[in-house]
């Protein structure tokens, strides 16, 4: 198992960049969830670390070692391609076993363990199927099979659950996640699914158009994001945007929206022009002492919670509270912000102003 | 009555049915004709009315593999019963047989230039396509048309040029010439068609067989090639049953060592009075390759006509 460090990777097609200066850091025995919207260069970053594709510039090192020019049968890690990727013209003991063969282990020992890694998988019984009639979820099995039979370096994924439905999404993510927890093997797994790569991931990097916006652990991100497309990308609802002119100077505990003083964490950065006070669904609370008034446009039932959208002097946000709060259209509620959980971003640049609260993830990725 | 979009009804199929077998018939009729007439005499190959019944004989087949003369009066005087049938059945006709025909030897031209050049197209036009499909080519709409264009024109329109080229090179009428001239004409459609068959083939396939740890050689030869079989089986039909049936260029460049069976059958006909026998055994006979191998390869041939619209 391995340690994985991405150093200043950048790749042209043309003249496209699609990847742009990336750097990141895999622990070994990570599950690192690399997430972006479809075309920001997710899977070309993951084939530069594969060897399906060379870099245009920068390093990769996989244990130590750098490997940026390596082809990829020389890297010893495995891959699980979206669509799986099975020879379709072997059976699925044969698939399974092929990354053995390439290794000239002798036959005994490779059918040994290709027994042990269908009996991992469940899939013992169905090695002499051809893979063509194969389910959805014994394909993903097999394709996981081939991958984990070598004991690689490292795992690379790339969403390896999109081509499944639903209900088999749930179920593998579990198996996937526990299957890494039993083998504890570097594993890294692109996804456009926000909510698969926190519920999965202990790690995650987020791009957009080619760039490493933020990385870190899930909570962490959540929490405090780095850039408003992060923290937009990320919960559903995402967060909300207040947007104002004003400015804020170092040192201070509150800023001036509208008429009104709201309590954030202490700011460790100054800045003057348009503002945006970050706020997550769930910080949002009515309160009638607040003099901030916002008018309910619309609610939405989820069971135990239930979302709100209220129309204020700085646009519509949403809130999370607990259904058994009565809303009704049309009401005009004081709102109030969880003072401790509140980003400001600069809109110019989109980044996050350093504060006392979210300085030591911000520094460190 | 339960009636579905898809499911033809019994009576549909029925007539479609009987609409194939009577339009495969119709087309197989001149193929009955042929085949029959190799095995009738040469009476009953100018019957007119045709005779539909009639005696077999293999005369004609003898004939076609033999040459004869005239029996001389003191041989036609000599016991027959420990001659060979062949040499009994020419006999009846007061002939005897002196050597064997050229047909052989003009009939294994025609598999060592068929087979020699259809192999050619099918190992240059896969490697050609392979790298079509794959690998970054400058210009590689224009190559590609490019090589198509040189299939809109009919070989026999260069002819000459290349008549005049192979002389200067001292490739006329020989086995290596032939073989290099078809396999030119077949590898436009050969590297057209083998590189539709490999498009189709994701590449995830091949990278799979890379991260495996396999050379890009090894995943080509395991991993491409027995998918693209389908393709290549069928694309090798077509530049076969080309190369076999190719007749105004082998007449024109081959006379003797390389001639091939196409311009040899008809100068049966002249040998020793009109022997429709002998020409319809011929034909037969050089019918007989083509057909194993597309039998053999029909499998591959149905699917791979379709050109990939079945997928797996
Ligand atoms: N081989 C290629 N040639 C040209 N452009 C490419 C190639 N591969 C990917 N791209 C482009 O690079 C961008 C990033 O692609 P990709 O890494 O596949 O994104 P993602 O996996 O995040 O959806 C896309 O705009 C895509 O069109
Ligand atoms: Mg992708």
């Amino acid at each position: 198992m391995a340690q994985i460090m991405i150093r200043n990777v950048r790749k042209d097609f043309g003249s496209f960049t699609a990847v742009k200066s990336s750097t990141f850091t895999i622990e070994d025995g990570e599950f690192f969830m690399l997430l972006g919207p479809s075309g920001c260069g997710k899977t070309t970053t993951l084939r530069m670390m594969a060897g399906l594709e060379l870099p245009t510039s920068g390093e990769i090192y996989i244990d130590g070692e750098e490997v940026g020019m390596k082809p990829a049968s020389q890297r010893d890690i495995a891959f699980v391609f979206q669509m799986f990727a099975l020879y379709p013209h072997m059976n699925v003991g044969k698939n399974i076993s092929y990354p053995l063969v390439s290794q000239g282990m002798p036959r005994a020992q490779v059918r040994k363990k290709v027994a042990e890694v269908a009996e991992i998988l469940g899939i013992a019984d169905i090695l002499n199927r051809p893979v063509g009639g194969l389910s959805g979820g014994d394909r993903q099995r097999v394709a996981l099979g081939r991958a984990i039979v070598r004991d690689p370096k490292a795992f690379f994924m790339d969403e390896p659950l999109g081509a499944l439905d639903a209900e088999f999404r749930e179920r593998m993510s579990e198996e996937l996640r526990a299957l890494h927890d039993r083998m504890n093997a570097t594993t890294v797994y692109v996804t456009h699914d926000q909510l698969e790569a926190m519920q999965m991931g202990d790690k995650i990097v987020v791009m957009n158009h080619g760039v490493v916006e933020q990385f870190g652990r899930p909570q962490e991100i959540y929490d405090w994001p780095s850039t408003m497309f992060v923290a937009g990308f990320l919960g559903s609802p995402a967060m909300n945007f207040l947007e104002f002119d004003g400015q804020l100077s170092m040192n201070r505990n509150s800023v001036h929206m509208n008429g009104t003083d709201f309590q954030i964490p202490t700011s460790l950065e100054g800045a003057r022009g348009r503002l945006a006070l970050g706020v997550r669904p769930e910080h949002v609370r009515f309160s009638d002492s607040s003099g901030y008034k916002g008018e309910v446009l619309a609610t939405e039932y989820l069971g135990t919670t239930q979302i709100v959208t209220i129309a204020t002097p700085n646009g519509s946000i949403k809130s999370r509270m607990s259904a058994a709060q009565p809303v009704s259209v049309g009401d005009m509620p004081g709102l109030e912000f969880d003072s401790r959980t509140i980003s400001i971003f600069n809109v110019e640049t989109g980044r996050a102003l350093l504060s006392q609260a979210n300085q030591e993830v911000l520094r460190h990725g | 009555m339960s009636f579905s979009v898809t499911e033809p009804s019994p009576r549909q199929k029925w007539i479609a049915g009987i609409l194939v077998v009577g339009y495969a018939l119709i087309t197989m009729l001149p193929l009955l004709w042929i085949v029959a007439t190799g095995f009738k005499s040469s009476a009953d190959s100018i019957a007119y009315p045709p005779k539909i019944l009639f005696e077999p004989t293999v005369e004609g087949y003898v004939n076609v593999f033999t040459t004869q003369t005239r029996l001389s009066n003191e041989m036609a005087q000599e016991p027959r019963e420990n001659l060979p049938w062949y040499e009994q059945l020419v006999r009846e006709k007061g002939n005897t047989i002196v050597g064997q025909s050229r047909y052989t030897e003009r009939f294994f031209n025609s598999v060592i230039i068929g087979f020699g050049s259809t192999f050619f197209a099918i190992v240059l036009g896969t490697a050609a396509a392979y790298a079509f499909s794959r690998f970054k080519v400058p210009l590689k709409d224009d190559l590609l048309f490019f090589i198509l264009s040189t299939r809109m024109m009919p070989p026999i329109a260069v002819a000459i040029p290349i008549f005049l080229m192979f002389r200067n090179l001292g490739l006329n009428d020989t086995h290596a010439g032939m073989i290099l001239l078809y396999t030119a004409i077949n590898l436009s459609l050969a590297v057209w068609l083998i590189n539709g068959f490999i498009d189709e083939i994701p590449i995830e396939y091949e990278e799979a067989a890379l991260i495996d740890g396999y050379t890009r050689f090894q995943a080509f030869y395991k991993v491409v090639l027995p998918q693209a079989a389908t393709g290549i089986a069928s694309t090798a039909i077509f530049c076969l049953i080309f190369a076999w049936n190719e007749y105004a260029l082998a007449v024109l460049l081959t006379s003797g060592t390389a001639q091939t069976a196409p311009p040899f059958i008809p100068t049966i006909i002249g040998v020793g009075g009109q022997d429709w026998p002998a020409v319809a055994a011929g034909a037969t006979i050089f019918l007989v390759p083509v057909m194993v191998f597309t039998i053999l390869l029909r499998k591959h041939l149905l699917r791979g006509i379709t050109f990939g619209a079945v997928r797996k």
